[in-house]
């Protein structure tokens, strides 16, 4: 790949010296198999104050030159050519002694796991005391709780006192923030600090971290692999791929006018960027149901699943053989028509994936009735029972843990076929090549295993798989989010292909409104336990009737970014 | 926390109850007459061998043996061994002893085994780790009576460093040679156990964000990687002082140390039931005790796990 030229602009603030410039910087990793240079020619400068984003997909070396900033590398990886300066000081070599006095105090961090970045055995004041006394602040009881409320923590006092064990994700974000800024660096590396938490809270740690910066007057170095989020939030994105910087420049005319195909794609394919998606969604929406007319016409009311007051309780064990019941699935109806897309949107804990695994006669239901085709599912025989699943299959999460990594891909592919006895060893292997032509992979896939593939080739297995058994409906639970965007857009692209080809129903459940605009029909919006709100996509988006699903909408990265038509 | 202590004080009872009933039945269904086998040779009169079984109750049925051995336990009576000492004196005599020992193997192997497992597992591939990880395994692999006549040998008899047997007066110095052979194979288990924990733990994510806090590398080597470290290995260590309090019969017979594994060992061999018992009954509660203390520091350490709930 020919590298463009990349435009570094010092904008506005000339006789600024910038506060971090990082020129011709190349980074080495050294592997078993030789050397791996993660990150070649990366330029980057910022400005004192300013927010500047790196945007690119896992892999592109996005965290690795974040990393190299602070002095974090791995042990296995060094700076192999180029510079960081950090306010003229060239630290891409500098001493372990040097880097502890710069860290904290100078360059902060904010981690991008909540849940793995507080050590689980020290109370969060201790954490937040041992930072402040190691970069030589005062650190009694009321600094550390200072330090705490300013990053959003109500109670401070009380909750310095505990373990991170005993803190949600979007608390256990607040105290990272908190102790990442609670020296006042200059430069703050915030690593896909909110891609752990439910969009929601994201937007509410996103606000609060842009106004802690903004009143200390911190530089912030925002990594993230979504670019409407980047656009959103930074005043200069930088765009990476494969280890090199592909485009840099102001946030949005980076977005209005690409010039590398790689950022081109990305901003096609960004789900968060939703003012321009919609069109293609409904695009494909009316070439998908031209194809199925008659179809449609014909069962216009045909409901393949009725969902009738669902309710699915756990019983929570409270010590000395106690148990209080949770309900995490309280009263859920709706009907899903064949052929359609219904998608179940809410953030974690909303009782989605528990609707998906009674739908799928995983879990078996507390009260209410599943009716598909009109039979309750609740009754089946196991003999009937297995007919069931051959109509209905599911598609998960987690295209690495989903597959069985002993078995190769045509044993993966086949092995539905030949557990519902359907044809003989020659018509399934025919079978097996079919399904890879329709999912876009080559044959020769069939002899490898899970370890040699993408993570975007590995969900098309699981896709191809589903397939395998001609079935009604497919469940999707969070089948895109574990995805890059890119991979992801094909992903989607791919199912909307083969529900118009193949007159599938799914069944969609997703934490991810963009990805929810992009395919579905119906939406339902589930919130703790309960069916909170249900209509069209269109309906839903327009003119949302509940605070909550206004949140949620609001909380899409870049959702108030408008672009101008000629880019949509 | 309280409930808990109890909970598992409770819990003593039915261990205790199940323990000295299955050593009482073992001892009881060993074949040979323990009162033979006290006069050697010789043929007593039959009136005296009535009255040394009657004595005993010998006489009696399984049942009334064990329910007068509960008895006498609980009047802390413990009665004497077959040659007239009473049981009680025999304890207090070699209890100690063991525990002198056994405290000196623990301290060996937790400090050096930790000590040398940090170095080890924070350089990890390095010359340190290499020869630590050989030595450690030569360690594992040699059988402790090889070892213990080595060292007996090389420190006790060429070397002259200590005293090469025990003896009746045992204190910590001359403990000393019998502790470090006691020590040598859990330590090489501790060391590397300690290895692999702070390797695994140093590139944990809290590792890498106690580091970008600022915090020089010591304190993120004691206070984040080493306190973590540490929660497999008081679990192994705790496990292992109930062991080390069972007395370790061969290397108490090679330096001739008057504990708990010797008394044991003569007097599995003599048959004496009430000996045998009284021993075990101890090392119930010297094992629960340990398994308490193990779980109480476990929580301290990791402050997720919480009993009370």
């Amino acid at each position: 790949m020919t590298t463009p030229e990349i435009n570094i602009e010092e904008t506005g603030a000339t006789g600024v010296r910038p506060l971090l410039e990082i020129r011709d910087l190349a980074i080495t990793f050294k592997t078993g198999g030789g050397d791996v240079q993660a990150v070649r020619n990366a330029h980057l400068t910022i400005m004192p104050g300013e927010t500047v984003a790196i945007v690119g997909e896992s892999g592109s070396g996005k965290s690795t030159t974040a990393l190299a900033a602070i002095g974090l590398l791995p042990t296995n990886g060094a700076v192999s050519g180029g510079q960081i300066l950090l306010d003229g000081e060239d630290i891409a070599h500098a001493s372990e002694k040097r880097m502890i006095e710069l860290r904290g105090n100078t360059i902060g961090m904010v981690p991008q796991d909540p849940m793995s970045n507080l050590n689980p055995v020290w109370k969060i004041g201790y954490q937040v005391k041992e930072t402040l006394r190691a970069n030589g602040q005062p650190s009694g009881p009321e600094d550390i709780a200072k330090v705490l409320s300013e990053a959003g923590l109500p109670d401070a006092h009380r909750r310095a006192s505990q373990y991170p064990h005993e803190f949600s994700g979007g608390m256990r974000q607040r105290a990272l923030i908190a102790i990442g800024l609670s020296c006042k660096p200059r430069l703050l590396i915030a690593d896909e600090p909110t891609s752990a938490l439910d969009v929601t809270v994201q937007r509410q740690i996103l606000d609060h971290l842009d106004t802690m910066t903004t009143e200390l007057g911190t530089a912030v170095l925002l990594i993230t692999h979504d670019l409407g989020l980047a656009a959103e939030r930074a005043d200069k994105v930088v765009v990476m791929y494969r280890g090199q910087v592909v485009e840099a420049g102001p946030s949005l005319e980076l977005l209005r006018n690409p010039r590398h195909p790689y950022t081109k794609r990305l901003v096609e394919s960004a789900p968060s960027l939703a003012s321009r998606r919609i069109q293609v969604a409904k695009e494909q929406g009316i070439e998908a149901s031209d194809l199925l007319a008659p179809a449609a016409e014909a069962a216009a009311a045909d409901n393949i699943l009725q969902i009738q007051d669902l309710r699915k309780v756990y019983k929570l064990r409270s010590g000395l053989g106690k148990a209080t019941d949770f309900a995490a699935v309280d009263g859920v109806s709706f009907d899903v028509k064949r052929g359609t897309t219904t998608a179940i949107v809410g953030e974690s804990g909303s009782g989605k994936s528990t609707v998906a695994k009674m739908v799928l006669q995983l879990e078996k239901p507390t009260e209410g009735r599943i009716l598909f085709d009109g039979v309750d599912t609740s009754v089946l025989k196991p003999r009937e029972l297995f007919k069931f699943r051959r109509r209905v299959q599911p598609i998960f999460q987690d295209p690495y843990g989903s597959l069985d990594p002993m078995y190769n891909i045509f044993r993966t592919i086949e092995e539905p076929l030949r557990v519902h006895k359907i044809g003989d060893a020659a018509s399934r292997e025919k079978k097996v090549r079919e399904l890879l032509d329709q999912v876009a992979l080559p044959q020769s896939t069939m002899q490898r295993y899970p370890n040699e593939l993408s993570g975007g080739q590995r969900q098309r297995i699981a896709i191809a798989r589903a397939l395998a058994l001609d079935p009604e409906v497919i469940i999707c639970d969070e089948a895109v989010s574990a995805l890059d965007v890119l991979v992801q857009a094909q992903v989607l692209n791919l199912l909307a292909d083969l529900q118009a080809n193949l007159g599938l129903t799914y069944l969609f459940i997703t934490h991810d409104l963009a990805v929810v605009r992009q395919i579905a029909d119906h939406v339902c919006v589930m919130e703790k336990g309960k069916l909170v709100e249900t209509g069209s996509t269109d309906d839903v988006f327009e003119s949302p009737q509940r605070d909550y699903t206004k949140a949620l909408l609001n909380a899409i990265p870049g959702a108030k970014l408008m672009l101008p038509p000629e880019v949509a | 926390m309280v409930r808990f202590i109890l909970r598992r004080l409770l819990q003593v009872i039915p261990v205790f109850i199940g323990t000295t009933l299955l050593v009482y039945y073992m001892v009881f269904a060993l074949p040979g007459d323990p009162i033979a086998a006290l006069f050697g040779d010789r043929q007593p009169p039959q009136a005296v061998i009535d009255t040394l079984r009657a004595q005993y109750h010998l006489d009696e049925p399984f049942w009334v043996q064990y329910g007068l051995f509960l008895q006498n336990l609980f009047t802390f009576n413990l009665g004497n061994d077959f040659t007239g000492q009473p049981i009680a004196a025999t304890l207090a005599r070699v209890f100690p002893v063991t525990a002198m020992l056994a405290i000196e193997a623990l301290a060996i192997q937790a400090i050096f085994g930790v000590a040398f497992g940090v170095f080890a597992g924070l350089r990890r591939g390095g010359w340190f780790d290499s020869t630590v990880l050989v030595a450690s395994l030569v360690v594992i692999a040699v059988p402790t009576f090889v070892l213990g006549f080595v060292f007996q040998l090389v420190f006790g008899v060429q070397l002259g460093w200590a005293k090469p047997t025990v003896g009746a007066n045992a204190d910590w110095g001359s403990l000393l040679l019998p502790a470090v052979v006691l020590g040598l194979v859990s330590f090489a288990y501790v060391l590397r156990l300690t290895r692999a924990s702070v390797s695994e733990n140093m590139n944990a994510d809290y590792v890498r964000t106690a580091t970008a806090k600022g915090l020089s590398r010591p304190r993120v080597v004691v206070a984040h990687i080493l306190r973590n470290s540490l929660i497999p290995v008081v679990t192994y260590l705790g496990a292992n002082l109930g062991g080390l309090m069972g007395g370790a019969i061969v290397t108490e017979g090679i330096f001739n140390v008057p504990g708990v594994g010797n008394k044991l060992y003569q007097a599995v061999l003599r048959t004496e039931g009430p000996t045998i018992v009284s021993i075990v009954s101890v090392l119930v509660l010297v094992f629960v005790v340990a398994n308490l203390l193990v779980d109480l520091l476990y929580a301290w350490l990791d402050p997720r796990i919480r009993y009370d709930q």
